[in-house]
C-alpha cells in the first residue's frame, strides 16, 4: 500500500517537475503571460478578468490569430499576494519567456512586479486602479483602469453639480481604498470640497455603524463618499441605510458590478457612482462610438459564463486588444516594437473607454470615460 | 563523545555545502535561480526560528514582524534617506534584536498557546503599523527596494559581473551570496546547539522547572534565542527585499508567519537539516502546484495535512528514523 | 453623546457575540484533546454558504439551516477522525499545523464547490432598524444576541446536568481516570469535535445577514475567536464569553471614539497587556504547571 503510494507521488512529482521545466520551447505562438488574483480577497477582480482572457484568446484563435500565429495564455494565480505576483512575474519572463504580459489585478500585485519587468524589458499591461501604476510613467508599464484620481475627479465634480461642499469620507485601509483616499484628499482640496469627517475600515471588518456614526453625528455634512472594494463597501451601504443617514451617497468604481447589488439590496437604492458603460450598455446613445463593442462583450461574457459582467473583467478585455493591436501594428513580437506601438495608440475603442495613449501618458483615458451611475428600482440608471 | 558530535556538526556543514554547490547544475533559467535563491533566504530565517521552536520550544506565531522590520527598515533608509545598503541591514538586525530584547522579557515568561497568542498580537501590531503608516512605508501596495549595491556595485539578478576571471550572471551571484549566508546560519546556528547555552536551551524544552532547578537561567536563555532568532529573521528581511525590489506589508503578515512556522515543523523541528528542507518544500510547492489552477488551495491543505499526519516529527527526522529502521534490520537479517 | 456611546456598544456586542460563540468553540475541543483547532474558521464557513447555497436550491430557511448544521457536524466528526486521531502523539505545534492544513483544504473545497464570490442571506426578521435610546439597532443584533444566549445556557445545562455533559468535563480533566470510571474518552473526542461544529456553523449563520458569507470567510473570524478565547483564558466557557465579549466592545469603541485605523492593533494591545498581568488570561485557570 505505502509503496504505491509513494510510486503514484514519484510519479506526480516527475509530472509535475516535467510541467515547470518545460517553460521555454521554440515559440510559434505568441505567448500573453499573466498573473491574477483568481483566488484570495481579490478574487472579484481576478476572476472576472481570467474568464474573459480565457475566452477572447479562445475566440481569437477560432479566427485566426495574430499575424498568423495563435495565442497561448500563460497564467498563474497569485491569490492578491505581492510577493507571489512578484515571482509568477519572474517565471513569466524568465522561464515562460512570454512576448507580454496582461495582469496584475491589485495595485499591490502590480506594483511588486513593475521592478522586474521593468529591468527584463517587457511589455506590461497592468488591469490595476491606482495613479502611481503610471504616474510616474515607466517605459513598459501600461493599464486600461481609470485612474482612481479621475474616479474621484468624477464623483466631486458630481457633487459641485448638485451644490454640494463639505462631506463625509469613508474608506477602505486595503490598498484601493488608501490610494484612493489619498487622491480624494488632494482632488478635494483642488476643487474646494471640505472633507469634514475621514473614517476608515479594514477589509475584514464585518459591521462599519460605529465609524457611519461619526459620520451621521456631524450635521454639517451634505453627502458621503466611500472609497473601498470588496464586499466591505456593501456592508457600509447597509449599515448607511441602517442607521437612516438621509443624504447623499457615493461608491467609487471599485464597487461597479451586478453582484454588489445583489450584496448590497434595497440599500443601495439612489446612490451614485463612477463607472464604465459596461453596467448599462442598454442606455448608451445609438451613436455613442462604444456602444457597439460594449454590447459584444457584455453578450458574449454572460454567454458563456453564465454570470453578469462587471466592469473588471472589461479591463482584461482592454487590456487583451491593446496588446493585439499593438502586436498588430508592430508587426512582430519585437519587445521594443510592441511597447512603442503601444505607446501610440489613438482612439482606440474599448470597453471601458476610448484610449489616447502618449509618451506621458499610459493609460490614456479621460474623466469623461467615467458615467456617473444611480442606483434606481435595485438596477442602473445612465445619469447624462 | 565531543569529538564524535564535532565530526556530526561538520559532516552536516559539509553534507549542506556540497547541496548548494551541485543545485546550480539542475537550474536551467534565471527564473529557478530566483526560486533557488529565494529557498536560501526563507532557509536561513527559519534556521533561526529553529532555534527558538526546536530548541527551546517555544511557540512564535509572529516571527514574520521580525522578518518585516528588517526589510522595512532597510527599504526606507536605502531608498528615502541614501543609506549604504550593507550597513544598513546590518544596524536593521541590531535595532530589531534590541526589540526583541525589549518585547522578549515580559512575553516569554508566557507559556505555549498564550505565547503563541501574544507573538501572533505582536506580528499584527507590526503589520498594522507598517500598512497604516503609508507616508513612510507606501501602504498596503508596499514600496520599491533599491537593488544590494556592495562596494559601489549593485548587485543585479539581470546583469552579469566577473569574479577571478569568470563571467557569472547576477542571478548565479545572489544564489552564491544567499548560499554563503545559508552556511553561515548554520554554522553559528550549530555552535549555538553545541555550546553550553545550547545544551541548557534544550534542556528548556525538556522541562523548565527541572532546568532551574539545576542552575540554569531559563528566562535568560530563551530571551537570548527570541533575539538570536529575530536576528536571523530581521537579516534575512532586508536581503529579501533588495533581492525582491519591492516590498509589501505581507511579508510581515500572519500568514507569513505561519508558513515559517510550517517550515521548521514540516521538515522536522530541532533538525537544521530538516527545516530546511522545510523551507525548499513550501517555496516551491505554489509553484509546482501552479499548473492545477482551481485545485491549488485544496491540494495545498492535503499535502500539509497528510505529511503532518503521517510524519509528525517532520520529513527528515522521520524518513532519517525509516532509514534507520531499514539498515538496522537489513544487519539483523545478515547476522 | 450617550446615543453615540450606545450605538458603539450594540455594535460591539453583536460582533462580540460572534467572537464568544467561535471562541467557546475553541474552548470545547481545548478541553477535550488540547488542540487549538485553526480549522474553527471553518465551520463558520460552511454553516453560512451551505445555508446560502440551499436556500439558493429552493429549501425555506430553517431547512437549509438545518441541512448546512448537520453538514459541519459531519465535518467536524471527519476532522476529528481523520486528521486529529492518527496524530495522537504529535506535538502541540503539529498539531497546530494540521489543522491549518485541514483549513485550507476544506476552503480549497468551498472555493471549486460554492465559487468565490460573496453571497448575501436575508435577515431572518425584517429590514427595519429598532431605535434604542438614539441608537439604531439591527433586528439580525436580536437574533445573534439571542441565540448566543440560548446556545450558553444548554451548554451549561449540558455539561452540569447531563451524564454525556459531564462526561467530557471528567476526560478534560483527566483523561486516565476518566477511562477508569469507564468513559469512552474516544467518544468523548468525537462529541466535543461535533458541538464545536455545530456553534460555529450556528455562529456562521446567525452573522451572514449581517456579516455576508463566502468561501474564506472563516479565515479572520476564526482568528478573533482564537484571539478572544486565548484572552478569556484558554478552557474556560465564561472566559471565552467574557472574552469575546471585551474584544467586540473593544474593537466598536476604538473604531468610534478613536481611529479604525488601529482598531484591530488596539486589540491585540489588549491582549498583550491582559497576558503581561494575568499570564491565563481574564478567567483562566490559576493551575500550578505539572513537572
Amino acid at each position: 500500500m505505502s509503496k504505491k503510494l509513494l510510486r503514484r507521488g514519484g510519479l506526480l512529482a516527475a509530472t509535475l517537475a516535467a510541467g515547470i521545466f518545460s517553460g521555454a520551447q521554440a515559440a510559434d505562438p505568441i505567448k500573453i503571460g499573466s498573473f491574477l488574483s483568481v483566488t484570495g480577497p481579490a478574487s472579484f477582480l481576478g476572476d472576472p478578468e481570467l474568464k474573459t482572457l480565457r475566452m477572447y484568446v479562445d475566440k481569437i484563435n477560432e479566427e485566426g490569430g495574430v499575424l498568423g500565429r495563435p495565442l497561448e495564455l500563460v497564467h498563474y494565480d497569485d491569490e492578491g499576494n505581492a510577493s507571489n505576483a512578484r515571482n509568477y512575474a519572474s517565471r513569466l519572463v524568465r522561464a515562460d519567456r512570454v512576448d507580454i504580459i496582461v495582469g496584475g489585478s491589485t495595485t499591490g500585485a502590480t506594483m511588486a512586479a513593475v521592478p522586474l519587468i521593468e529591468q527584463s524589458r517587457t511589455p506590461f499591461i497592468s488591469l490595476a486602479g491606482a495613479v502611481v501604476i503610471t504616474d510616474p510613467v515607466k517605459p513598459w508599464v501600461f493599464k486600461t483602469p481609470q485612474s482612481d484620481r479621475l474616479a474621484a475627479e468624477r464623483v466631486m465634480q458630481d457633487m459641485q453639480e448638485r451644490g454640494i461642499t463639505k462631506i463625509g469620507l469613508i474608506s477602505g485601509t486595503g490598498g484601493f481604498g488608501r490610494s484612493g483616499r489619498e487622491q480624494t484628499q488632494q482632488v478635494a482640496e483642488a476643487m474646494g470640497i471640505q472633507i469634514l469627517e475621514d473614517v476608515t475600515y479594514s477589509p475584514s471588518d464585518t459591521d462599519m455603524t460605529a465609524q457611519l456614526t461619526r459620520i451621521r453625528n456631524n450635521q454639517d455634512i451634505e453627502a458621503v463618499f466611500n472609497f473601498g472594494f470588496g464586499q466591505s463597501p456593501a456592508i457600509v451601504t447597509r449599515n448607511f441605510a441602517q442607521l437612516g443617514i438621509d443624504r447623499p451617497f457615493y461608491q467609487s468604481h471599485g464597487v461597479a458590478s451586478n453582484s454588489f447589488l445583489d450584496l448590497a439590496g434595497s440599500a443601495a437604492e439612489g446612490l451614485r457612482l463612477p463607472a464604465s458603460p459596461i453596467l448599462v450598455p442598454d442606455s448608451l446613445a445609438d451613436d455613442d462610438p462604444q456602444k457597439t463593442i460594449v454590447q459584444a462583450y457584455v453578450d458574449a461574457y454572460e454567454a458563456r459564463w453564465n454570470e453578469s459582467v462587471s466592469t473588471f473583467g472589461g479591463y482584461a478585455y482592454d487590456g487583451l486588444m491593446l496588446a493585439v493591436a499593438a502586436i498588430e501594428e508592430a508587426g512582430s513580437t519585437d519587445r521594443e516594437a510592441v511597447r512603442q506601438a503601444l505607446e501610440n495608440i489613438q482612439g482606440h475603442v474599448g470597453v471601458t473607454g476610448i484610449f489616447n495613449m502618449s509618451p506621458n501618458d499610459h493609460n490614456g483615458l479621460a474623466a469623461d470615460s467615467f458615467r456617473i451611475l444611480e442606483v434606481v428600482d435595485g438596477g442602473w440608471k445612465l445619469i447624462e | 563523545m565531543l569529538k564524535s558530535l564535532t565530526q556530526h556538526r561538520l559532516s552536516g556543514l559539509a553534507l549542506l555545502a556540497i547541496i548548494i554547490l551541485l543545485v546550480p547544475a539542475f537550474l536551467n533559467n534565471p527564473f529557478q535561480y530566483d526560486m533557488a535563491t529565494l529557498v536560501l533566504i526563507y532557509a536561513t530565517t527559519v534556521v533561526g526560528l529553529n532555534l527558538l521552536v526546536g530548541y527551546a520550544g517555544q511557540i512564535s506565531l509572529g516571527h514574520a514582524g521580525f522578518f518585516g522590520m528588517g526589510a522595512y527598515f532597510s527599504a526606507v533608509m536605502t531608498s528615502r534617506f541614501d543609506w549604504s545598503p550593507v550597513p544598513t541591514l546590518i544596524l536593521g538586525a541590531a535595532l530589531v534584536g534590541l526589540v526583541a530584547y525589549i518585547v522578549g522579557r515580559p512575553i516569554l515568561r508566557l507559556k505555549g498557546y498564550y505565547l503563541g497568542m501574544a507573538t501572533l498580537a505582536m506580528g499584527f501590531i507590526i503589520y498594522i503599523t507598517l500598512n497604516n503608516e503609508g507616508w513612510l512605508t507606501g501602504g498596503p501596495d508596499g514600496m520599491p527596494v533599491p537593488g544590494l549595491s556592495i562596494f559601489g556595485w549593485e548587485l543585479s539578478t539581470f546583469n552579469t559581473y566577473s569574479f577571478l576571471g569568470m563571467e557569472i550572471s547576477g542571478s548565479l551571484a545572489w544564489y552564491w551570496l544567499m548560499g554563503v549566508m545559508l552556511i553561515l546560519g548554520v554554522w553559528i546556528a550549530q555552535n549555538l546547539i553545541d555550546s553550553p547555552i545550547g545544551r541548557a536551551l534544550r534542556s528548556v524544552h525538556g522541562s523548565e522547572v527541572a532546568a532551574s532547578v539545576v542552575g540554569v537561567d531559563t528566562p535568560k536563555f530563551k530571551n537570548l534565542v527570541f533575539v538570536v532568532s529575530a536576528i536571523y529573521a530581521s537579516l534575512m528581511g532586508s536581503l529579501y527585499a533588495h533581492f525582491q525590489g519591492f516590498i509589501t506589508p505581507e511579508s510581515a503578515g500572519f500568514m507569513e508567519s505561519i508558513i515559517f512556522v510550517t517550515m521548521v515543523v514540516l521538515g522536522g523541528m530541532g533538525s537544521t537539516l530538516g527545516v530546511i528542507f522545510g523551507a525548499a518544500l513550501l517555496t516551491l510547492l505554489p509553484q509546482l502546484l501552479a499548473d492545477f489552477h482551481d485545485y491549488e488551495m485544496m491540494m495545498f491543505g492535503l499535502i500539509l495535512m497528510l505529511t503532518m499526519i503521517f510524519m509528525p516529527k517532520g520529513l527528515l527526522p522521520t524518513t532519517q528514523a525509516f532509514i534507520r529502521k531499514k539498515l538496522h534490520k537489513k544487519a539483523e537479517d545478515k547476522a | 453623546m450617550f446615543s453615540e456611546f450606545l450605538q458603539y456598544l450594540f455594535t460591539g456586542i453583536t460582533i462580540g457575540a460572534t467572537y464568544a460563540l467561535i471562541a467557546l468553540g475553541f474552548t470545547l475541543i481545548y478541553n477535550a484533546s488540547h488542540v487549538i483547532n485553526f480549522a474553527q474558521g471553518e465551520f463558520l464557513m460552511i454553516g453560512g454558504m451551505a445555508t446560502v447555497s440551499l436556500i439558493g436550491l429552493g429549501f425555506p430557511l430553517p431547512v437549509a439551516m438545518v441541512g448546512a448544521i448537520l453538514l459541519a457536524a459531519l465535518m467536524g466528526i471527519a476532522l476529528q477522525r481523520f486528521a486529529i486521531a492518527p496524530a495522537k502523539q504529535a506535538d502541540p505545534v503539529t498539531l497546530i499545523i494540521i489543522t491549518i492544513g485541514a483549513a485550507i483544504f476544506i476552503r480549497g473545497i468551498a472555493q471549486l464547490v460554492w465559487g468565490r464570490g460573496y453571497h448575501s442571506m436575508p435577515n431572518f426578521s425584517g429590514d427595519v432598524p429598532v431605535r434604542i435610546g438614539g441608537a439604531v439597532v439591527n433586528t439580525q443584533t436580536f437574533w445573534v444576541v439571542g441565540i448566543a444566549a440560548v446556545l450558553v445556557a444548554g451548554l451549561v445545562f449540558f455539561f452540569t446536568k447531563t451524564m454525556i455533559g459531564k462526561a467530557i468535563l471528567a476526560t478534560s480533566m483527566n483523561k486516565v481516570a476518566a477511562r477508569l470510571v469507564g468513559i469512552k474518552t474516544d467518544m468523548v473526542l468525537m462529541l466535543a469535535f461535533l458541538l464545536s461544529a455545530v456553534l460555529g456553523s450556528i455562529a456562521g449563520i446567525i452573522v451572514a445577514p449581517i456579516t455576508f458569507t463566502s468561501y474564506d470567510i472563516g479565515i479572520m473570524l476564526g482568528l478573533k475567536g482564537f484571539v478572544a478565547a486565548a484572552l478569556g483564558g484558554l478552557g474556560s466557557g465564561m472566559g471565552a464569553i467574557v472574552g469575546g465579549l471585551t474584544l467586540g466592545i473593544v474593537e466598536a469603541m476604538t473604531a468610534g471614539y478613536i481611529s479604525s485605523d488601529y482598531k484591530d492593533a488596539a486589540a491585540f494591545g489588549v491582549i498583550i497587556l491582559v497576558l503581561f498581568f494575568m499570564p491565563r488570561g481574564l478567567m483562566g485557570a490559576r493551575v500550578v504547571e505539572r513537572v
